[in-house]
């Protein structure tokens, strides 16, 4: 059960706005079904086009994603559109007194309806959806997320995930996640690019490390007793190898696998990784 | 909370009354250890081994393969991991794609938990969530140490042919495993005729306390512990016996073999009351699994167009206890994995409600529910942005064929 505030409550059991404006000045459409939650919001300007009169909302979605449409409505009816531009999701879910952090992207959700509100009565593309495509599940754009890094002063995937939903999904994007938060960030600080960053290698840098070291250190030990040993395979932290020669019918083998070759592989490439004979 | 209609019985059951009164002397007055040398502990040994037989009896088992254990979860990873230990030079373990994640979870993480490379098979599933035993067959190889399939999908209720796929894997070998903490109680079992090596139930699905389990493991099966420790359960599950709980379970199992026609019957009336109910008020509301190949006391709907947490909290409102495989409800982004293992559309999966029934629900209950779950649909589907242009056909890449026009 989520925890959410007597104001979510309130917004999600009573909506206000709930509807369409017939000749609304602005809509943007936002989300879809696919993704579990879209919004399609519409506001009407008043007679000397200055200030929004009213604003509607049609909304798909969870508690937490049709309270932040009501509490976007109410917040934005008076404003210029120039106030308006400058609401940001921290401000809904302010206005809703907190939203549990993995339901963030609702609040998201909301202002990005209303910047596509805006640019369609302006008559402009939307900017957040000019940048390259980077969760293709939720159809997220890294300058969605470069935005939501910067201005929610996030530090994980996980964190980018309960703001964006990028990540969601299939996972396949979480790497590059990684990498434009460590861009941002570091951007932030004015630091050299890498600096204090996580050791990460690339597969074939892996296998270049692991094969220099059997040829350095583990070949030379084993040819001494007459054995040898053969690289096979490198599958994410699964290192599997072929013992050959003596090896092979050496009792021994299985120790000299795991208490040697593996913790010299693991003290020189990576901590993590795990021998298999093959 | 007074007037509470739970509906989600597959979540977690009401622990029954006579279970409670049965339970009640082993906290206050009879506290001693099954194990002691003292007559005051060992009296209770003589309760346990009286619940170890009730618990036989509803399994078609004999004592002596009843472990126990402290939750379904325990009980399936002993199962599986025991399998692998036994038969140490195989890789191969077959699941389906719609296991619990207990069993799901499990397997996904052997290879770092064990440092061996493992082969993990996930069968699908058909539309209906039924299984293709053709392809289940084909799936075994030398190579396979053991099988897990669960006996009735928790979500769906949908229930898989375990006497035939536990016959399959014998012929070749193979250990079986059947998850079977839904089916228990709700239908009949009887180990004598189904060949699985093991089977997992709960407690607290069939109207006992959380925190007790039991792994049956046939007799002659090879088996290595999980948890290893003190001499309970003949060595084979290390750990002071949870007395209370098992007298409790025990008494559980009794009543429920007296229920099971009551299940089959009365409960069944009233579950194909309430699904045919909504499925006659509400537009667009579709069935997620089989029709008949399924538990007495589960309905799994979807409510194309409207999300379900938002449906759960309106539910709430009028105490009524239901559950979701919405996105939205299980803290994740997706939807639940075994209706997109079925290959229903988002769309649908992102509206499924499950309600899932018992002996203690009553047909006022279900009238009410019937009386307040449609008029919480439409309410939704007004403010749904896909609601209205649904009608002119343009959304969820279907015509609209409803007659509320």
């Amino acid at each position: 059960m989520w925890n959410y505030t007597d104001k979510v409550k309130d917004h999600f059991l009573n909506p206000r706005n709930v509807g369409e404006i017939a000749d609304a000045d602005g809509i943007g459409e936002v989300g879809s079904l696919a993704c579990g939650d879209a919004l399609k919001l519409f506001f009407k300007l008043d007679a000397e086009k200055k200030r929004i009169a009213d604003a509607r909302f049609k909304t798909f979605g969870c508690a937490s994603a049709i309270a932040s449409s009501s509490a976007l409505t109410e917040i934005i009816k008076g404003l210029t559109l120039e106030e308006a531009s400058k609401i940001s999701n921290e401000d809904i879910a302010h206005y809703l007194g907190g939203l549990p952090k993995e339901k963030m992207h609702c609040s998201v959700m909301g202002r990005e309806a209303l910047e596509a509100a805006i640019a369609n009565y302006r008559g402009i593309a939307l900017p957040m959806a000019q940048g390259e495509l980077v969760c293709e599940c939720f159809g997220v754009t890294d300058l969605e997320i470069r935005r939501a890094i910067q201005e929610s002063n996030l530090r994980t995937v996980e964190e980018v995930t309960n703001f964006t939903k990028a990540g969601g999904g299939c996972g396949k994007c979480v790497d590059r996640i990684q990498e434009i938060i460590l861009e941002v960030r570091h951007e932030g600080r004015h630091d050299k690019a890498g600096a204090g960053a996580p050791k990460r290698l690339t597969n074939i840098q892996k296998i270049k490390m692991i094969e220099d070291l059997l040829e350095r250190e583990v070949r030379p030990a084993l040819r001494r007793d007459g054995g040898d040993i053969e690289l096979i395979d490198v599958d994410g932290d699964f290192v599997s190898v072929s013992l050959r020669g003596a090896c092979v019918s050496c009792k021994k083998s299985q120790t000299t696998l795991k208490e040697y070759v593996e913790k010299k592989l693991r003290e020189q490439v990576l901590d993590s990784l795990i021998v298999v004979e093959n | 909370m007074d007037n509470v209609i739970y509906m989600d019985n597959n979540a977690t059951t009401k622990v029954a009354d006579e279970v409670l009164e049965a339970m009640r002397p082993y906290f206050a007055d009879l506290y001693g250890n099954p194990s002691s040398m003292h007559s005051f502990g060992g009296q209770v040994g003589r309760h346990i081994a009286a619940a170890r037989e009730k618990i036989a009896a509803i399994l078609g088992a004999t004592p002596e393969e009843i472990i126990f254990t402290s939750c379904g979860t325990e009980s399936d990873s002993t199962a599986i991991l025991s399998s692998l230990q036994s038969l140490p030079a195989k890789r191969h373990i077959v699941i389906t794609r719609v296991e619990h994640p207990a069993v799901k979870h499990l397997c996904e993480s052997l290879d770092s938990l064990t440092g061996h490379k493992h082969r993990i098979t996930q069968l699908p599933v058909e539309k209906d969530g039924t299984l293709d035993l053709a392809r289940y067959e084909e799936s075994l190889t030398e190579d396979t140490a053991v099988v897990s399939v669960m006996w009735a999908n928790n979500e769906t209720g949908v229930t898989f042919p375990i006497a035939a796929m536990a016959a399959m894997a014998k012929s070749r070998g193979i250990l079986f495993h059947t998850d079977a903490v839904q089916a228990v109680g709700k239908i009949p079992i009887d180990l004598a005729k189904v060949p699985v090596d093991f089977l997992s139930l709960s407690g607290h699905k069939l109207h006992a306390s959380k925190g007790i389990g039991v792994l049956y493991v046939r007799k002659g099966t090879p088996f290595v512990p999980f948890m290893v420790g003190g001499h309970q359960e003949r060595g084979r599950r290390g750990g002071t016996e949870n007395t209370a709980a098992i007298v409790g379970l025990g008494k559980a199992c009794e009543l429920a073999q007296a229920n099971l026609t009551k299940e089959n019957t009365l409960v069944r009336a009233l579950r194909d009351k309430l699904e045919n109910g909504l499925l006659a008020a509400v537009p667009h509301a579709i069935l997620n699994g089989h029709q008949t190949e399924r538990l007495p006391n589960t309905t799994n709907i979807s409510f194309e167009f409207v999300e379900g947490e938002a449906i759960l909290l309106h539910l709430d409102r009028f105490n009524i206890c239901a559950s979701s495989g919405s996105a939205c409800t299980s803290g994740s982004l997706e939807p639940s994995h075994v209706l997109r293992a079925m290959g229903v559309p988002f769309t649908a999966a992102h509206g499924s409600v499950r309600l899932s029934l018992s002996v203690y629900n009553t047909e006022a209950e279900v009238d009410i529910v019937l009386a307040k779950l449609p008029p919480i649909i439409a309410e939704l589907r007004a403010m749904s942005p896909f609601w209205e242009s649904s009608h002119s056909g343009s959304v969820g890449h279907s015509q609209c064929d409803c007659k509320c026009s």
